[in-house]
């Protein structure tokens, strides 16, 4: 296969038509504008939809139409953007429908600014919109993890008829890398829910809809998405480690941030020492029992994301007493290199 | 002796009993728009956009593939559905809460693209369902339970006509305004549906038609007092008519 140099966003784009999107809805937010950019030109060669939405709000609902038709569809925003998604995306977790969403994440709170942060974690991870309800999220470390993980997106979506985000940041979106891009075909699922116009009168009548004013009929409804949630839970789950064997200090981070801790463990050395890096990929499902279980004879944890520490609270509930947990975090777009968090394992180390 | 049957109810109105109050006239509406669609032979390529408000539950009434929108957004939802299934007939059935108040931008933009669907836009200038608020086109001096003595122009503004906003926007090709108070009345409403859903079918992009509409119940009025005030002070405000046809 055919390697290609190419921006994080824009090979984000590519993977999703490649996987059979053809709709695509959204609203220019920096640091991801190179995605409805290409998707404006893209599409359109092969048959495909791209609106400039008049919003984010907008954005998200012209999916839910599209994705209660039947067809793929993808949309993209940053921090901001994603506040203003969270209706629709509420919306389409309650009606059961499939959208890949990507958050190219910038620093916040507020208007923030537009370098990278990892920092709309709990917002991806918690729900983010009103309800009890979750969205699959999934966290690039490059590029091709970009790629492969939009195209897993999609089939992941249909499959669960849920929201799926990719949860990248401006390091992921805008770095440069070379990838593979192959085209990846559907899973076959039943979408005969979809709706199309009732000619077909073997099926029921299509309603594309989360109201249900009857409290029983509700509680059932949110049963039946537990159950879902329940099942993905057990059988969804992603991560990487590296370094493994015989380390007695393990890093925990997502994204970016790991590439940048791989490189510290490769460039240092730490006397007496070993650094395991414990990646997830999932970010809901998270992945708790694999967690737990990569801690287990390890000296101490260290978190490092650039937030202020909101994956740290996953990853207490998942090591428990196995091992104590430090935690290590820049925010405002700050990017920590490998240097400065090299220094922070070497701390612990002096103290273990 | 045989029977000849005059009137019965269209087949894209399901057999369930409307949960409207007395004397409102979503029902009326309701049916014309299931009429028009039926004679027109859309009735299996149809697909309907429902709003937050009284009309909320529109996708237990209409016997065609349905889905529910968010408050304000079903012209973006509409966008959504007409994009993939650009021959089907698409309509949204909105509110004046819904589409002048929390849904301006949707709507705006929904015309400026010129969208190829037909808009339902029903007027009763009060939120209905919320229990009587203050609408975004509630006559200056009405009461509400948010403008308990009278909607005060000097803190509240003036209402909203959005027909004419809409008729000032390029994409929009046909914006008519009319209500449902009378056999006269009802009859040129079903003319301005009917042609909405013609224009639609002949791909003339974007249109809308207003319809005043009554809620004896959130104005405090029998429903016939509720004729009579829509008759003379909504007609007043928001003059009944063609607004826009062409562009």
């Amino acid at each position: 296969m055919e390697k290609r140099f190419m921006k994080g966003n824009e090979a984000i784009a590519e993977a999703a038509v490649m996987a059979g999107c053809r709709y695509f809805y959204g609203y220019p937010i920096t640091p991801q504008n190179e995605i409805p950019e290409y998707f404006s030109w893209r599409l359109p060669e092969v048959g495909g939809i791209f609106i400039q939405a008049e919003s984010e709000i907008g954005a998200i609902n012209m999916c839910y139409g599209t994705s209660g038709s039947g067809a793929r569809v993808m949309t993209s925003s940053s921090g901001p953007g994603l506040s203003l998604k969270a209706e629709g995306i509420s919306y389409m977790a309650g009606a059961n429908l499939p959208v890949v969403i990507v958050n190219i994440m910038r620093a916040g709170p507020g208007l923030g600014s537009i370098q990278p942060s990892q920092s709309d974690y709990l917002q991806a991870t918690k729900g983010g919109g009103h309800g009890d309800y979750n969205c699959l999220v999934y966290a690039p470390t490059g590029v091709q993890s970009a790629v492969d993980l939009v195209q897993l997106a999609f089939d992941k979506a249909d499959e669960y008829r849920m929201p799926a985000i990719i949860l990248g940041d401006g390091v992921i979106g805008q770095m440069m890398e070379p990838v593979v891009i192959q085209e990846k075909k559907p899973i076959k699922v039943d979408k005969s829910w979809a709706t199309v116009g009732w000619k077909d009168k073997n099926r029921p009548r299509a309603v594309i809809n989360s109201l249900s004013l009857v409290p029983s009929e509700l509680e059932e409804w949110n049963l039946n998405l537990q159950a879902k949630y329940k099942k993905i839970k057990e059988s969804e789950v992603l991560y990487e480690t590296y370094n493994m064997e015989d380390s007695d200090i393990l890093v925990v981070a997502y994204g970016s941030t790991s590439r940048t801790i791989r490189s510290a463990i490769d460039e240092n050395e730490l006397k007496g020492h070993k650094i395991g890096l414990f990646t997830p990929i999932s970010l809901w499902p998270y992945p708790e029992k694999e967690l737990k279980e990569a801690t287990k004879g390890k000296k101490c944890v260290l978190v490092v994301e650039m937030s202020a520490g909101q994956m740290l609270q996953d990853v207490k509930l998942a090591v428990g007493d196995t091992a104590p947990v430090h935690f290590y975090g820049r925010m405002g777009g700050i990017i920590p290199t490998a240097e400065e968090i090299f220094a922070q394992i070497l701390k612990l180390g002096e103290v273990l | 002796m045989s029977e000849t049957l005059v009137f019965k109810r269209p087949d894209m109105l399901r057999n369930v009993g409307f949960h409207y109050c007395p004397g409102c006239t979503h029902g009326i509406i309701h049916r014309l728009i299931a009429e028009c669609i039926e004679e027109l032979g859309l009735s299996d390529k149809t697909i309907g956009v429902a709003p937050v408000g009284c009309s909320v539950l529109a996708y237990d009434y209409f016997n065609c593939d349905m889905q529910e929108a968010a408050h304000g957004r079903a012209p973006a939802v509409a966008t959504g559905i007409k994009r993939v299934h650009e021959d089907a007939c698409v309509f949204t059935y909105q509110g004046d809460g819904d589409l002048a108040s929390i849904g301006t931008a949707e709507i705006i933009h929904a015309a400026a693209r010129s969208e190829n669907i037909s808009v339902f836009f029903v007027n009763n200038a009060i939120y209905g369902m919320t229990g009587g608020q203050m609408a975004p086109t509630t006559l200056v001096g009405q009461k509400a339970t948010t403008s308990p003595h009278g909607r005060n122009q000097k803190y509240a503004g003036m209402p909203i006509r959005m027909s004419e906003v809409m008729a000032a926007i390029e994409g929009a090709y046909y914006i008519e305004r009319v209500m449902v108070v009378d056999v006269k009345s009802i009859n040129n409403a079903k003319k301005a549906i009917k042609k909405s859903l013609q224009y639609q079918m002949e791909g003339k992009g974007f249109s809308m038609v207003e319809i005043l509409s009554t809620c004896p119940t959130g104005w405090g009025m029998t429903p016939l007092d509720a004729v009579e005030w829509l008759k003379k002070d909504m007609v007043d405000y928001y003059p009944l008519g063609l607004i826009k046809e062409g562009n």
